[in-house]
């Protein structure tokens, strides 16, 4: 598996303009760190994990690793879509205290690279009380449309303690020793 | 140029542990009385190679350690001291000694310098009260090789310290002329002219002449060339191939030319010595005059050099030929070329798949072609997983000394049997088998072996053998713990089950039966426990780290003949045979280590009691069925028992009856992470890609009975 740079230019203070992929899920567009990003693939039928979180549809054979693949629809309450052939799934690269992980993110289409100018990069307004902004890096203008950004290892790296929580309590059994 | 020694640290450190077992192996296999030269020898290179390795990096408590321990093996080696048992114990509880020096100084801990302290002494008051055959070799501490901090001396140290005292062996012999002229290039490819120069000391009578003139000056000096040559002039009684062995890595490097010239050389004429030119190659020309002086001490043993030991060419030789023979591959590199494989093999299965949708003229050849992919795959992978294979000798290896003690602690007399030491499993099996069998071998040797008395009042010899064994058996590998000593009482069993509660007063169990029962936790027969084993943990954690590794154990006896633990593993923990079973859209595996039986169930079987879910009968017991689609929460094909089929699984010594829609097939498949992206999940123990490039995940019956039992509980 390709390894990049995942991280390092994130919290940079040089980073003064870095490459964003874009796609749109229901009428918003959000952006990830294209150095996060290991690539976009079709979408193919899953296997449902038991006692996984409605989010997550389930895990995808991703050349020989088993990557779990969340539906960012059903993360943000949106209205669940239908899964076609053209429905697109980004995989990226979470860091976890537990060491890199891949994720599989359902989108209803990827849009664009867009160069982002972190002067121009807004906070997310506190929406109520609850942490549900947590995740959202910032907002940016991008033509005339505006692109939320997203912190990916809180988006996920939130769901992946929650998951890993059972990891670490459960004995490890003996086929995750010999992967 | 400085080179930063630590970088080779944990390689001495590695070798130096695995030369201490095989010094442990040797001692333990040492007659008293009778010792076999070829051992002493091979302990005696364990202690050289150690004390080297630590005098050149800077251990000098090791170094000086090992010398005296080297001193003595000498004086065994040279037959001037008999090997006695108070003797074999203490270089025994040295190999102890350095194995935790060793461990300290890796660790960067301070040393046990008590211990250590009182075991040299031992050491050498054992040298000084040797028959005053030799008195001259007294324990004279040579400390210059640990305390010289230039490098030249350190290198010279086994040559001078290798030489026994007595030249007697240097009898009449060959003399050899060596040409040797490195090329420049000669050090980038990996060479070490001074290793060389030293190995050929320890062939035979080296004397050493320089060629250092097309050593450039000092401004020109590229110090990654070589500029020397030698011509050597080795004596002794040595033949030709250990000293082309001695250049074996170097040939195509430099020019060679070896050349017998006539007999023993009368002198030692002009001859600089191996330290001496080894100081020239490593110094540049402005510091000549002080590496002169460094070397001088070690000129002084000139006359001590001589006499190094022809014996010594042999084995020295041998142990050559036998580590050209393998590299140190890490684990990581061989489990990266494994998972590739894996895939490839995954790639190849969809190909077939494919291929045989095909129709036409060319699918033919396609098909063909596939069939020939299937074979080179297989191969491939059969071929990949057996690098990560290691002989089980790497845990028997431990045994011997372990018996030892215990049976000396016991006052018993055991000897121990090794067979099929050859056998190959996988590292990781290899790994977590140690300890289950430790504890088998510890109970065969507290409570199996009888004392000595008790044993020849039965009419058995004195001696107890414990017997371990390991063969291939179909796909699984089979180690067997056995001895014959009193065997298991199932009357005692059965007696101490019922005191326990674990069966009914009038429960009738077959053998088999009653042999299971010293598998559950806390059971132990013996009658009073001793700090060897019988403490009611063992037996039941034996059973479940073997059933970790998805093999089993049973357990035949006959009281007064002994006992026989058999333990079947599978070969590898990377590969599953496995049966698919179909709920929903949904494919599983089941491991077929856990499957007792598939059947199709008769209304009439079926009954349900109350808050407890249903139950079948099954051979005369009654169990559980757990329905896998109400566990995974799928909308299944078959809704009532008649129309799916119940799977009988097997898992921490119960069983359930697994309802699935359908089976599906058997197939090898490989094991693969969840939780390398995800994590753990309950009652899945990993996953799998099926031919099609789907993903299907892999159960875990224990873990489903555990998780049903806990919701039945609750």
């Amino acid at each position: 598996m390709s390894s990049n740079a995942a991280g390092k230019t994130e919290h940079g203070p040089g980073a003064e303009s870095r490459q964003v992929l874009t796609f749109v899920l229901g009428n918003e567009t959000y952006g990830v760190d294209i150095l996060r990003v290991q690539e976009i693939r079709g979408w193919s039928a899953v296997t449902k994990i038991p006692h996984a979180p409605s989010h997550v549809l389930g895990v995808l054979n991703l050349r020989g690793s088993i990557v779990p693949i969340v539906d960012l629809r059903m993360r943000f309450a949106l209205e669940r879509a239908e899964y076609t052939a053209i429905t697109v799934i980004i995989v990226v690269s979470v860091s976890s205290p537990a060491g890199r992980r891949d994720f599989g993110v359902v989108v209803d289409g990827v849009s664009d690279v867009v160069d982002v100018n972190a002067a121009e990069v807004k906070p997310a307004p506190e929406l109520g009380q609850r942490s549900a902004t947590d995740f959202i890096r910032g907002l940016v203008p991008v033509s005339d449309r505006m692109v939320v950004l997203l912190d990916i290892d809180k988006l996920i790296g939130s769901e992946m303690r929650s998951m890993g929580d059972n990891a670490e309590t459960a004995e490890p059994a003996p086929a995750a020793s010999a992967a | 140029m400085t080179i930063d020694l630590t970088q080779f640290h944990d390689a001495f450190f590695e070798e130096s542990f695995e030369a201490l077992d095989s010094m442990e192996a040797a001692l333990l296999k040492l007659d008293i009385g009778a010792p076999d030269k070829e051992l002493i020898n091979t302990i005696f290179r364990v202690a050289h190679s150690i004390k080297g390795g630590s005098a050149t990096f800077g251990f000098s408590e090791i170094a000086s350690f090992t010398h005296s321990l080297e001193t003595l093996l000498d004086e065994l080696r040279s037959g001037n001291m008999q090997v006695t048992l108070p003797m074999s114990d203490l270089l025994l509880k040295s190999v102890d000694v350095l194995r935790a020096m060793l461990r300290a100084v890796q660790a960067k801990q301070p040393l046990d310098a008590q211990r250590v302290s009182d075991l040299q002494f031992d050491l050498e008051l054992m040298i000084a009260q040797k028959p005053a055959l030799a008195p001259a070799f007294a324990p004279a501490p040579v400390p210059a090789p640990v305390a010289a901090p230039a490098p030249a001396t350190e290198a010279v140290a086994p040559v001078a310290v290798t030489a026994p005292a007595d030249g007697v062996e240097a009898a009449a012999g060959n003399r050899w002329q060596i040409r040797f002229r490195p090329f420049r290039e000669f050090f980038a490819r990996g060479n070490d002219p001074m290793r060389m120069l030293r190995e050929l000391a320890e062939l035979g009578e080296l004397s050493v002449t320089v060629d250092a003139d097309s050593l450039p000056q000092l401004a020109q000096l590229n110090p990654q060339e070589c500029h020397l040559a030698w011509v050597l002039e080795l004596s002794g009684a040595v033949a030709e191939e250990p000293i082309k062995q001695v250049f074996e890595w170097a040939e195509g490097d430099c020019e060679l030319e070896i050349r017998q010239v006539g007999g023993r050389p009368a002198g030692v004429p002009e001859a600089i010595l191996a330290d001496a030119a080894a100081d020239a190659l490593l110094s540049v020309p402005a510091v000549e005059p002080a590496a002169a002086t460094v070397a001088e001490p070690a000129r002084s043993e000139a006359p001590v050099a001589p006499a190094a030991p022809v014996a010594a060419a042999k084995p020295e030789a041998s142990v050559s030929s036998l580590d050209s023979g393998s590299i140190r591959v890490s684990v990581e590199k061989i489990d990266e070329l494994m998972n590739t494989v894996g895939e490839l093999v995954i790639t190849q299965a969809m190909l077939n798949q494919l291929g045989s949708t095909l129709d036409g003229p060319t699918a033919e050849k396609l098909r063909a072609g596939l069939a020939q992919l299937e074979r080179n795959t297989r191969e491939l992978q059969e071929s990949v997983m057996r690098v990560r294979m290691l002989p089980i000798t790497f845990v028997f290896s431990r045994f011997p000394r372990m018996v030892r003690d215990l049976a000396q602690r016991l006052g018993k007399q055991i000897e121990l049997k090794l067979t099929g030491e050859q056998t190959e499993l996988d590292k990781t099996v290899l790994e977590k088998i140690g300890d289950p069998l430790v504890h088998l071998v510890r109970n065969s040797v507290d409570h199996g072996i009888e004392t000595p008395e008790t044993r020849i009042a039965a009419g058995k010899p004195a001696f107890g053998t414990v017997h371990l064994d390991a063969c291939h058996r179909g796909g699984n590998i089979a180690v067997e713990v056995s001895d014959d000593g009193q065997g298991l009482d199932k009357d005692r069993i059965l007696a101490k089950a019922r005191a326990r509660n674990l069966i009914g007063p009038n429960d009738q169990l077959t053998d088999e039966q009653i042999h299971d029962l010293i598998f559950l936790p806390g059971f132990s027969t013996a009658e009073k426990t001793t700090d060897v084993s019988g403490r009611g943990v063992g037996m039941d954690v034996v059973r479940r780290n073997v059933k970790e590794l998805g093999g089993k154990i049973e357990l035949r006896t006959e009281r007064g003949k002994g006992s026989r633990f058999i333990i079947t593993l599978p070969l590898t923990l990377a590969i599953v045979d496995g049966q698919s079973v179909a709920v929903g859209t949904e494919t599983y595996i089941v491991p077929l280590i856990s499957i007792v039986e598939s059947m199709q169930l008769k209304t009439s079987s079926v009954s349900r009691l109350s808050g407890r879910g249903e139950v079948f009968s099954f051979r005369g017991d009654y169990l559980p069925i757990i329905r896998l689609h109400e566990l995974y929460g799928i909308e299944p094909r078959a809704h009532s028992l008649q129309e799916g089929l119940i799977v009988v699984a097997e898992g921490d010594g119960r069983r359930v009856g697994l309802f699935v829609d359908d089976l599906l097939g058997q197939q090898q498949v490989v094991i693969k992470s969840l939780e390398a992206n995800y994590g753990h999940v309950e009652g899945v123990s990993g996953a799998t890609i099926l031919g099609d490039g789907s993903v299907a995940l892999i159960l875990d019956v224990p873990g489903i009975i555990r998780a049903a039992s806990l919701r039945a509980a609750a």
